[in-house]
């Protein structure tokens, strides 16, 4: 492993990582405007929404059902698990190539989003 | 309004901000969400949640080919995403207890800055070869392609560095934008880090820090996957299409005609949060 390699497997993950994500959306987002597409909308006061969509268990099962709303949430999760993934592997490369310096660094940083991600939920 | 023109108005907004965001350097977020609640009347909240999971999409997108040509310092963007992780953890929370007239009023300042850099182009400071003893010590000096050669480049000032990446990373949590032009200035000219790995790498952090208070977006409910779709796709979208025009495009015209188009959203911001409005 080198930092150049490192770099092609980085790039890589965030390109796939965006085209699953965006394509999940527009999946989803078909499907909901072919179901309610002259339904009324209106976002002008903000409540807290379907409580299904606001855990990762809850839109898992909402997407498995393939509700539209479930499904386009879970593109969006998936969208943002990308960059901590990106840390992940960033970890993991630091890590064989012997860089003990950069990988406490990424792991610092993977440990706060975990943190975020599960004080969250 | 029906679903169906809601979704296209707002896909076409998106694309707009997302290809303008990408010509002028400051991402899609700063536009989007004046556009969606001054245009529309989306909530604030559902606004700023849209923006941000679009902010992760356009800024991945982005690196994931900076990366490859080797512009970005994958070594700085790991150091300083400890400090923008943690302050956008703190923005996210203050976002949910802090009034949306406050937001939108602080929402019009960051547009004023983010006018005035559109207008005069992000600072570009001369970049150094010698790193100072903490720069280092972290081993952040690098090299980057520069006219068929690699040219190598020390760091320097990396507390300065580090406590502003915080401040951005909180706005970025705060607001729901990528806050890139915080980011850039923190590199440029406070680390002395040349401007095209700057940029570059700044783009790469946006993603992961964006990703930090996106969790708490998505458990608090401003992400509505109705609102969050078209704005997600549409950004997307504009944003390549902007990456690609701008290699051949006249970018200083239509740099001053967005300065004042966003000039004039942050006075429309600031007005409606005063008065009560947003």
């Amino acid at each position: 492993m080198n930092d150049r390699r490192l770099e092609t497997i980085i790039s890589r993950l965030l390109r796939t990582g965006v085209l699953v994500a965006a394509a999940t959306v527009f999946a989803g987002g078909v499907l909901y405007l072919i179901q309610s597409h002259s339904g009324r909308v209106d976002y002008r006061s903000f409540g807290p929404g379907s409580p299904a969509l606001l855990s990762l268990s809850g839109i898992v099962r909402s997407a498995a059902q393939l509700q539209s709303q479930g499904l386009i949430q879970l593109g969006l999760v998936l969208l943002i698990a990308t960059p901590v993934a990106r840390v992940a592997v960033a970890l993991a490369g630091f890590a064989l190539e012997r860089d003990r310096l950069y990988t406490v660094i990424s792991l610092i940083v993977l440990l706060i989003l975990a943190f975020s991600l599960v004080h969250a939920g | 309004m029906t679903a169906w023109d809601f979704t296209a108005m707002v896909w076409i907004l998106s694309f707009l901000a997302g290809f303008l965001g990408a010509l002028t350097g400051l991402g899609g977020g700063v536009v989007v969400v004046p556009a969606l609640t001054l245009a529309l009347g989306v909530n604030f909240r559902y606004a700023i949640g849209a923006s941000l999971v679009s902010v992760i999409a356009t800024s991945s997108g982005a690196a994931a080919a900076y990366v490859r040509e080797g512009f970005s310092n994958i070594r700085i963007g790991m150091f300083l995403e400890i400090a923008t992780t943690l302050g956008a953890i703190l923005g996210a929370f203050l976002a949910g207890r802090i009034g949306t007239h406050t937001l939108a009023i602080i929402f019009g300042l960051v547009l004023i800055q983010a006018a005035y850099h559109s207008f005069k182009g992000l600072p570009e400071g001369d970049p150094i070869v010698e790193s100072d003893s903490l720069a280092r010590r972290l081993r952040l000096g690098g090299t980057y392609p520069a006219g068929g050669k690699l040219q190598e480049y020390g760091v320097r000032h990396v507390p300065a560095g580090f406590g502003l990446m915080f401040g951005a990373g909180a706005l970025s949590g705060l607001l729901g934008i990528g806050s890139g032009a915080i980011k850039v200035i923190a590199m440029d000219r406070v680390m002395r880090i040349p401007f095209k790995v700057s940029t570059t790498t700044s783009n790469f952090m946006i993603g992961v820090t964006a990703a930090a208070s996106a969790g708490i977006y998505l458990s608090r409910g401003f992400v509505d996957p109705r609102v969050a779709m078209p704005v997600m796709l549409g950004v997307l979208a504009g944003a390549l299409l902007g990456a690609k025009v701008l290699v051949h495009a006249r970018v200083r015209t239509l740099r001053a005609v967005f300065a004042f188009v966003i000039l004039a959203l942050a006075v429309e911001m600031i007005f409606n949060g005063i008065t009560g409005r947003v």
